[in-house]
């Protein structure tokens, strides 16, 4: 595998810059958001309160994951239930109903929460693509401040409006420090 | 709803001690990255050693079978059962701290909550054990779960029991992947900080790949939204749950609706107790003294105070009801608890559980690390035998000629203790490798984390390399 990528053009992955604050990263990601960039994004040590409208990214879709997924164990457990009371293992009591429903509140309840936790945690995995243990943005050695005290932004080359100079100055104009371009 | 601005001064002092986010991380990160401190490593032997003898006792109960505990016919239940509720009790603060105060957007949970969650998973763990070997032939203990076998039979889905099953294994399950998602982020912290190829690899591997970009963010907090508000009816269901293993059963003293809220309210107490007092211990041991302040033990007493105020009032409409209910079993039983042969165990209870928090009402006690410690050990020593004078009440029920006195064997003693090598092995493992604190929900709360905080950044330009 390695010979293989050594032997690939190395390509642009795109511009990396540092910017002082979260202050500082929301202002300028507001400016990269009104010049058009598609393909980029701000790395932070912490969620930055706001940040998602200071880049105009819609809302997470997360939420629908989870609601299937509460939805599936649910009918999941209560089927279970029904399912062993009345055909599998029927025990008749008191002359009471197979399908005595009341009882299989609990375990309608608890596959429900299992589910949304799972849907939740993997969910939120998928959607991010992780793990994924290779990005270029490792590459830089800046870039380690990102789980301690930096603030980042990256535009990436696939963006349409990406131009390996024009970006850069642009990034430096709006308040960016430490300007590196990667490679993927 | 804030009625403070994030960046207001009067925050600030509060939550925590310095507003760089570098020293943030230094102080979270460095005691995972030190030499063995040589308390923590006599603490790990003893812990080991008790672990040890934990699986000692389990190895003798699997040879020789449970008669080796001390259960007798009118007490079936008898330790087992005792150990299993105090922890599983013990574990409930740690998602209340970490589900329910997120909720009610509580910013102190922050320096607490990591903490507490680790106490829930270990305690699940120590609780668990109990069930599975009381069952008798534990090899095949998978029988409690609903799985095709040989014999085609199956759970009863109307027993509580078979909804204790769901209810503990979804609770522990749950617990770890919000503490393991929770972790992410500070894993890779551990990784972008390490210096040795191990630490690299292990952190950078648990990590995922995490690189904090703002989008990840947007799906990680509405994750960490929705497994909060799911943890909170689950944390309320699971002790309710535990509790109807008691309340659906006709015995005297057991079979009263005010079980689920009361198991719930003693839950958080004795959890709260036990998170004050490790958080006491790697204050001081570690040096967190800057993040972990006297506001939060404060806000963790006021907690005591409140459940164990409710606790009490549970003690004494328990009372009120078996004198109303007109029953004398139920009569019987009550004044048996407090006045018959186990009277101690219930003096020791309402000693600990009803006059020991009501210390807390004076701001000085409640503020004192020392008697903060005592108190909660007293706290977990009072439910430890709430769950035993509940329990006990079988060795006296409907049939005079079949009552009958219970005393634990040395087998029963020998296994609690070493349940306290399984958690203590873990905990210290945990305090040793893995950030004690969340160091990104830290940073979240100070007020220079906020986008409209101008004039503190303590990003580093001066290595700039452009």
């Amino acid at each position: 595998m390695e010979n293989q990528t050594a032997m690939k053009p190395s390509k642009t992955f795109g511009v990396l810059a540092q910017f002082a604050n979260p202050a500082d990263v929301s202002h300028a990601a507001e400016k990269v958001r009104d010049r058009g960039f598609k393909r980029w994004d701000v790395y932070s040590p912490f969620p930055i309160h706001g940040i998602e409208r200071s880049m105009g990214i819609g809302d997470s879709k997360l939420g629908w994951i989870a609601f299937f997924m509460a939805t599936a164990g649910a009918f999941g457990g209560f089927g279970l239930q029904y399912w062993i009371t009345s055909f599998a293992y029927p025990l008749l009591i008191g002359g009471k109903p197979l399908n005595s429903f009341p009882a299989y509140v609990p375990v309608t309840f608890e596959p429900g929460i299992l589910f949304t936790g799972f849907g939740c945690i993997f969910g939120m995995l998928i959607l991010n693509g992780l793990p994924r243990w290779y990005h270029a943005l490792f590459k830089s050695q800046n870039f380690k401040k990102v789980t301690d005290n930096g603030f980042f932004i990256s535009i990436e080359a696939k963006d349409p409006k990406f131009n390996l100079e024009d970006t850069q100055r642009f990034l430096e104009s709006i308040g960016g420090r430490n300007i590196e371009v990667l490679e993927d | 709803m804030e009625f403070l601005r994030d960046d207001d001064p009067r925050l600030r002092p509060v939550l925590v001690e310095t507003g760089d986010f570098h020293e943030v991380t230094n102080i979270i990160s460095s005691p995972t990255e030190g030499k063995w401190n040589l308390t923590w490593a006599i603490l790990l032997v003893f812990s080991l050693s008790l672990l040890s003898l934990m699986a000692a006792m389990f190895g003798y109960l699997f040879w020789e079978g449970t008669g080796v505990w001390g259960l007798n016919m009118p007490v079936a239940w008898g330790w087992a059962i005792v150990n299993f509720v105090w922890w599983i009790g013990i574990g409930h603060a740690g998602t209340l701290i970490s589900a329910i105060l997120f909720l009610f957007r509580q910013k102190w949970r922050t320096a607490i909550n990591r903490f507490s969650e680790a106490m829930t998973i270990f305690a699940v763990m120590c609780a668990g054990v109990f069930p599975a070997f009381h069952v008798g032939r534990v090899w095949v203990v998978y029988f409690i779960f609903p799985l095709p076998n040989q014999m085609g039979a199956w759970p009863n889905p109307r027993s509580p029991l078979f909804w204790d099953v769901f209810a503990i294994s979804t609770y522990f399950t749950i617990s770890l992947l919000f503490w393991y998602m929770g972790l992410i982020p500070d894993l890779a912290t551990l990784r972008d900080r390490s210096t040795t190829k191990v630490r690299q690899f292990v952190y950078g591997l648990l990590s995922l790949g995490w690189r904090g970009a703002a989008r990840h963010w947007q799906n990680y907090e509405r994750a960490y939204l929705i497994l909060a508000a799911i943890s909170t009816p689950l944390v309320l269901s699971v002790h309710s749950i535990v509790s109807f293993d008691f309340a659906t059963s006709r015995v005297p003293g057991w079979h009263t609706t005010i079980f689920p809220p009361y198991f719930v309210a003693g839950a958080v107490f004795s959890g709260f107790a036990l998170v004050a007092n490790l958080l006491i211990i790697a204050r001081e041991v570690f040096g967190l003294k800057k993040v972990v302040r006297l506001h939060h033990i404060e806000n963790m007493n006021k907690f005591m105070l409140l459940t164990g105020s409710l606790v009490g009032y549970a003690y004494a409409m328990e009372l009120f009801i078996a004198w109303y209910s007109g029953s004398i079993y139920e009569r019987y039983a009550f004044w048996n608890r407090a006045l018959g042969e186990f009277w101690w165990a219930y003096f020791i209870m309402i000693s600990c559980n009803v006059l020991t928090p009501q210390l807390f009402w004076f701001r000085k006690i409640r503020r004192s690390l020392l008697m903060t410690f005592i108190l909660c050990i007293f706290i977990n020593i009072g439910m430890w035998f709430e769950r035993f004078v509940i329990v006990i009440t079988l060795h006296a029920d409907f049939l005079p000629s079949s009552w009958g006195y219970y005393r634990p064997s040395w087998v029963d003693i020998a296994t609690y203790v070493g349940t306290f090598g399984l958690f203590g092995t873990f905990f210290l493992l945990f305090m040793k490798y893995l950030p004690q604190l969340a160091i990104a929900e830290v940073k979240g709360v100070m007020p220079e984390s906020s986008s409209h905080h101008h004039g503190q950044g303590h990003s580093d330009h001066s290595e700039s390399r452009h």
